[in-house]
């Protein structure tokens, strides 16, 4: 049943199939459901337990986890979509979202491809032409050089012409990858050299551009749509200047402190843009903006993308709705005057990295996560679920937080007193960073620009204090009730329900039980003594402090709370334990106890040795160098892992013979497992 | 009553350290751990600790101090099983066993064996104290009846688990050897029949502690011990995951309801009770603050009634309780009886209150038949196999201890009050007895006994009495198993009965009553 795709007419999309995954599948289906499409998904071995896959009516498996053979496997995502008898390929943004030989694809083969025409993209896809195309179109550009001469003389003399600081970018570049900045001359060749290895890496394409470098610039980019119709709308703008390693974290709509009279001209500049190539569908237009408000077209992007939700926040729209529309043949659902701003709109976005360590991405199971109650003015669009696991595969976005309110005052409130409620526990995340980040005062200020975190870095990753002696009491006493909690279960379903030796009392006879326990805050041990009182109370020793610390434990839905009081101040928590950590969360802040692993868990074997080696995270062995009973010095290498597109290299911790190799090269290894087994030479027997 | 508690507490938390602190700091900084933090993290978290006889020892060898006897043991739960724990402790003479030391070990395995629960021995000692040997090796209830108790009970299906966490000389060497299955601390834990200077002297053969009986020798060569463990908490690590292997199933064969705390606050007792032994109360207000709601359903309420007997539940098991308010009569003696066979049919334990002067004594009462109806209660109390847990919570005198279930009776527990005392009459009437005696042979001989002897003579008679009579004095020789805070009766019965419900239900066959 093949459906022919003219460019005009109206089709009907019953079937939608979704090539992505992640939020922005889940994102998809929802709307399809909503308007009563199918939904068709795809899915690598890596997501065969992914929430997409669960979520849609139909799901095809189309390879294994590596993207190039599943997710941007073009002929098999065809094949699903005649198989399925989808109408329509929805391609999220990111894999295929911007590919041109895949819109052309799905063209030949009569499938309606939900995005502009292959041209468009085509056109866009290659920085310089769409700056050519931008400035014949009378649309602000920034000065630089998009030549063909890509000597080193030839961009070095442009660099000087167009004036430092100047700004490298591949001309095929994205997401930051292939772009440098060169503060002067002397660095210039440095930097370009460095663009060029990237880009080529990158995009098979080491071609580079130079433009000028804006100091302090924001990103501030419009929503456009078109319709097969000529047509085509603006839906405001989006700030998204706040970004680390060149990629967003938090956007916004509309952009702070941008005047009616500038929202227009910028609108009216996107929709000149998006006629230029004759655009259909969802389409943002980004701008550098300076001090002054003075904009310049940077590029257009021909998906919908990533913040699109903090548009449909402030226009009460639904865009994929309207892309579905759109791409059926209607017109625009909404014509230029009717679209109208309301209110103001954040989003958050939730990655799995660590932000202390350079926002180095990271993967891992999440052990436990729960969020805000989403309601309609707080959305959170997630492809994960408590249990899952964020992939060493795809992009470690865990979730996006967007919230709306009347201003951005209330908004910006309303986010942080979400991300308080967003509590991951497993592997590290931005939350917290999120937090200092949206409470910064020159953020609540609205005064954002792409250089804000490095800008305020100290601020923003202040020094880590040791936690609190009464947070310290809480999580000792988390532990304790947790205990009870267990002792009680078991209590219950034995056949004797009510002897006082489950009464997880402590009691002793004449004396009081004075328990000791250790905990580990960050590197440091935290030696506590803990008397159990007889009314169920407990007086907590720090040194020389003594709290008196009672309280109780409850559930409510999958997460735990702890209310705790503490010489009389009383505070409710929720409440985390793994086997190593104790976890709460509040809207004071969280804070993450550890538990000292004993002696005979931290050897990856228990008979008198211990050593080996553990995977940092997740990852694949890329190269193993040694075998069983070779003999190895401390400090030689042992594996190399490829873990979130970085190599790592394994090495000895101390001399010895190895006992055993426990993953192969090729293999997958999971975060703290043990590579290696590494016995000392006198023990080798055991 | 307020003022024996707090010295109760100030003793025990003085008992509690163990040896002296240079012991102690010697013991922590070889890396293990002290006794009572072994048990501690033995045991799963929060369950409660019922221990035995702190007072083992009590100033019982002069200037020698030997604090719980050298050893600490008592019933715990150890993963979700009710364990008896006998933990050396090495801070005290190096952990070697006096006669008491030996008595408290003993007493454990008694306790184990009547209510059939798991045996922890944590070791670390060295092992019999060489010049109390006479008093420590060679009689019935010394040193070999620990390993005959190990032999036995592992015969009745009683689990016998060794954690050698220190020295294992020379008999002590058998602990973990007859153990069912046993786990050694490396290069921390010795076994070995002759220590080093026992070989040097019987061979000449010089060899180290470790190469003679440590871990790697006993885990890999010998098969003395099953488990290897890294350090103490491993050990004890291991020792949960040995319990959790035992397949253990506690089966309770009374009924059980929700537990209701009393209504009547414990700390009461103190003021009801007092601490002058001439000072009368009423039981049943002992029996209503540690009672289920404060619930007793009492029976033949309106005959003999200086023994008040009936039904309640602790900690939501069921008791009968029998407690004394005055002299035992011939109706006391057949309505206790009575009692206790209504227990014994509907397999329910008892719990004896005792506080008693005796028998009543004089013409009438031989008469009337006294002996023979004191012996009926005497022998329902010897034959009653339910579990039967004496508190003395007042005197303790005479046949009125074998009718109230006292030491030589087999409770599976005894407990003693602060203000308690026990002796064969009071230290007055003793007092009194000796000086009539007295009287009467002077006056053979023609000679009176003037105030002032007589005061002379009944004066250190009364103080020996006393003396002797004194609970530590009881428990120091483990006549009891230990002095407990009054207003924590409830909980060591609750715990009693928990223990005690481990065994297997026996019938009792009584023996002839005199009729």
């Amino acid at each position: 049943c093949t459906k022919f795709a003219s460019t005009t007419g109206r089709k009907n999309i019953e079937k939608v199939l979704i090539a992505n995954r992640g939020e922005i599948a889940c994102r998809v289906m929802r709307t399809a459901r909503k308007m009563g499409v199918k939904s068709v998904a795809v899915y690598s071995d890596a997501d065969k337990n992914s929430m997409h896959v669960a979520m849609a009516d139909e799901a095809y498996l189309i390879g294994p986890a590596a993207s190039q053979q599943s997710y941007l496997a073009m002929e098999k995502i065809i094949h699903v979509a005649k198989m399925s008898t989808a109408q329509a390929i929805h391609p999220g943004y990111g894999f295929l979202s911007e590919n041109t030989e895949f819109a052309e694809l799905c063209k030949k083969e009569g499938i309606i491809f939900i995005g502009p025409p292959s041209s468009a993209i085509r056109d866009m896809g290659i920085k310089s032409t769409s700056k050519a195309i931008m400035s014949a179109a009378g649309v602000p550009i920034i000065e630089g050089y998009h030549g063909e001469n890509q000597s080193d003389e030839c961009l070095k003399e442009h660099a000087r012409r167009i004036g430092y600081p100047v700004m490298i970018k591949a001309v095929r570049g994205g997401g930051g990858k292939g772009m440098r900045i060169a503060q002067s001359e002397k660095e210039f060749l440095d930097q370009l050299e460095s663009a060029r290895r990237e880009a080529k890496k990158s995009f098979n394409d080491d071609a580079v551009l130079i433009e000028k470098f804006v100091d302090n610039p924001r990103h501030v980019e419009v929503q456009v749509f078109g319709d097969q119709h000529g047509n085509a709308v603006y839906l405001f703008e989006r700030d998204c200047s706040v970004q680390r390693r060149h990629q967003k974290i938090i956007e916004e709509a509309p952009g702070p402190g941008i005047e009616p009279e500038v929202r227009r001209k910028l609108g009216e500049a996107a929709v000149k843009a998006a006629k230029a190539v004759n655009y259909v569908g969802a389409g943002t237009v980004e701008f550098i903006m300076d001090s002054q408000h003075n904009f310049y077209f940077m590029e257009m992007n021909t998906r919908l993308q990533v913040e699109h939700p903090v548009t449909e926040m402030i226009t009460g729209t639904d865009l994929v709705e309207w892309q579905l529309r759109v791409a059926a043949g209607e017109k625009i659902p909404l014509m230029q005057e009717e679209i109208a701003l309301r209110g103001h709109a954040f989003e958050a976005r939730i990655y799995a990295e660590d932000p202390n360590n350079n926002f180095m991405p990271g993967a891992g199971p999440l052990l436990h996560l729960s969020t805000p109650l989403p309601d309609s003015f707080t959305r959170i669009e997630t492809g994960v679920r408590h249990g899952d696991e964020v992939s060493v595969h795809y992009d470690p976005m865990i979730a996006k937080l967007v919230v709306w309110a009347e201003d951005r005052q209330a908004a910006l409130r309303k986010l942080r007193y979400s991300l308080h409620q967003y509590n991951i526990v497993g592997l590290s995340t931005n939350i917290d960073f999120l937090l200092s980040l949206s409470g910064h005062p020159q953020f609540e200020a609205g005064k954002v620009h792409t250089n804000f975190i490095s800008q305020h870095y100290d601020e923003l990753f202040p020094a880590k204090k040791a936690t609190p002696n009464e947070v310290l009491c809480q999580a000792a006493l988390g532990l304790i009730l947790r205990e009870k909690m267990i002792t009680d279960a078991f209590r219950i379903q034995s056949g004797d329900k009510f002897s006082p030796f489950a009464s997880s009392s402590g009691r002793r006879i004449n004396i009081s039980y004075i328990r000791n326990l250790t905990l580990l805050d960050g590197e440091n041990n935290v030696d506590m003594t803990i008397d159990y009182n007889h009314d169920g109370s407990y007086n907590m020793q720090i040194k020389d402090k003594t709290f008196h610390v009672s309280g109780d434990i409850s559930n409510e839905g999958n997460s735990t709370y702890l209310r705790c009081s503490v010489n009389g101040r009383v505070c409710k928590s929720k409440l985390v334990i793994l086997d190593n950590a104790i976890c709460l969360f509040s809207l004071e802040g969280n804070a993450q106890i550890g538990l000292p692993i004993p002696k005979y868990l931290s050897g990856a074997s228990a008979t008198g040795t211990q050593g080996g080696a553990i995977a940092p995270m997740t990852g694949t062995i890329e190269k193993v160098f040694v075998k069983a009973g070779d003999k190895v010095q401390a400090g030689d290498p042992l594996m190399v892992m490829i873990a979130m597109k970085m190599e790592h290299t394994i090495r000895a911790s101390k001399a010895g013979i190895i006992k055993k190799v426990n993953y192969q090269e090729g293999t997958q290894a999971n975060r703290h497992a043990s590579l290696v087994e590494l016995v000392d030479e006198d023990t080798e027997s055991e | 009553m307020k003022a024996l508690v707090t010295q109760l507490q100030e003793l025990a938390e003085k008992i509690r350290l163990g040896g002296g602190e240079k012991a102690r700091k010697l013991h922590t900084s070889r890396g293990k751990l002290l006794p009572r933090e072994r048990i501690d993290r033995l045991i799963d978290p929060g369950s409660p600790f019922l221990e035995f006889s702190q007072f083992a020892g009590y100033q019982l060898y002069g200037n020698e101090e030997v604090p719980a006897g050298g050893i600490i043991t008592g019933v715990a739960r150890v993963s979700g099983v009710e364990c008896l724990i006998v933990a050396n402790d090495a801070t005290v003479k190096g952990g070697t066993y006096y006669p008491i030391t030996v008595k408290k070990h003993l007493r454990a395995q008694e306790i184990a064996m009547q209510n059939h629960l798991p045996c922890l021995y944590l070791v670390d000692s060295g092992g019999a104290n060489l010049p109390r040997q006479a008093e420590v090796f060679p009689d019935r209830d010394h040193f070999g009846r620990i390993f005959y108790n190990q032999a036995l009970m592992s015969s009745q299906g009683i689990p016998q688990i060794a954690v050698v966490m220190g020295s294992c000389t020379a008999g002590g060497a058998y602990v973990p050897a007859m153990a069912d299955e046993s786990i050694i601390v490396g290069k921390q834990g010795t076994i070995f029949l002759g220590g080093p200077p026992l070989v040097k002297a019987a061979t000449g053969e010089e060899v180290s502690a470790e190469d003679l009986g440590g871990a790697d020798l006993h885990c890999r060569k010998s098969g003395v011990t099953d488990h290897y463990a890294l350090d103490d908490d491993h050990a004890l690590h291991l020792a949960r995951k040995v319990v959790r292997s035992l397949n253990y199933q506690k089966k309770i064969d009374v009924t059980v309801e929700p537990p209701e705390e009393p209504l009547y606050p414990a700390d009461e007792l103190y003021g009801i009770v007092g601490d002058q032994l001439k000072r009368t109360f009423d039981v049943k207000e002992v029996i209503a603050r540690i009672v289920d709601g404060s619930k007793f359903d009492e029976f033949k309420a309106l005959y003999g009634d200086t023994l008040i007997t009936g039904f309640a539940r602790i900690f939501g098991y069921p008791v009968g309780i029998i407690g004394n308010n005055g002299v035992l009569f011939s109706e006391s003696a057949k309505k206790g009886t009575h009692f206790i066979q209504l227990c014994c049919q509907r397999n329910i334990p008892i719990v004896f209150l005792q506080n008693i002067t005796g028998f009543m004594v004089g013409r009438d009462y031989e008469a009337g038949g006294i002996a023979k109806d004191g012996a009926k209660m005497v022998t329902a109390v010897a034959c009653a196999s339910v579990p039967k847990i004496t508190v003395i919570i007042g005197g303790s005198y005479g046949a009125g201890n074998y009718g109230m279930c006292g030491r030589a009776y087999s409770p599976r527990f005894l407990y003693m009050w602060p203000n308690a005392r026990i002796s064969v009459m009071g230290g007055e009437q003793a007092a009194t007895v000796l000086a009539t005696v007295a009287k009467d042979q002077r006056a053979r001989e023609g000679k009176q006994l003037s105030e002032a002897d007589e005061a002379a003579l009944k004066e250190p008679i009364i103080r020996r009495f006393e003396e002797e009579g004194n609970p530590y004095y009881s428990s120091a020789r483990l006549w009891d198993d230990g002095i407990i805070d009054p207003a924590n009766t409830r909980l060591v019965l609750g715990l009693s009965l928990s223990a005690a419900l481990n065994a297997p239900t026996k019938r009792t066959e009584f023996g002839v009553f005199r009729m």
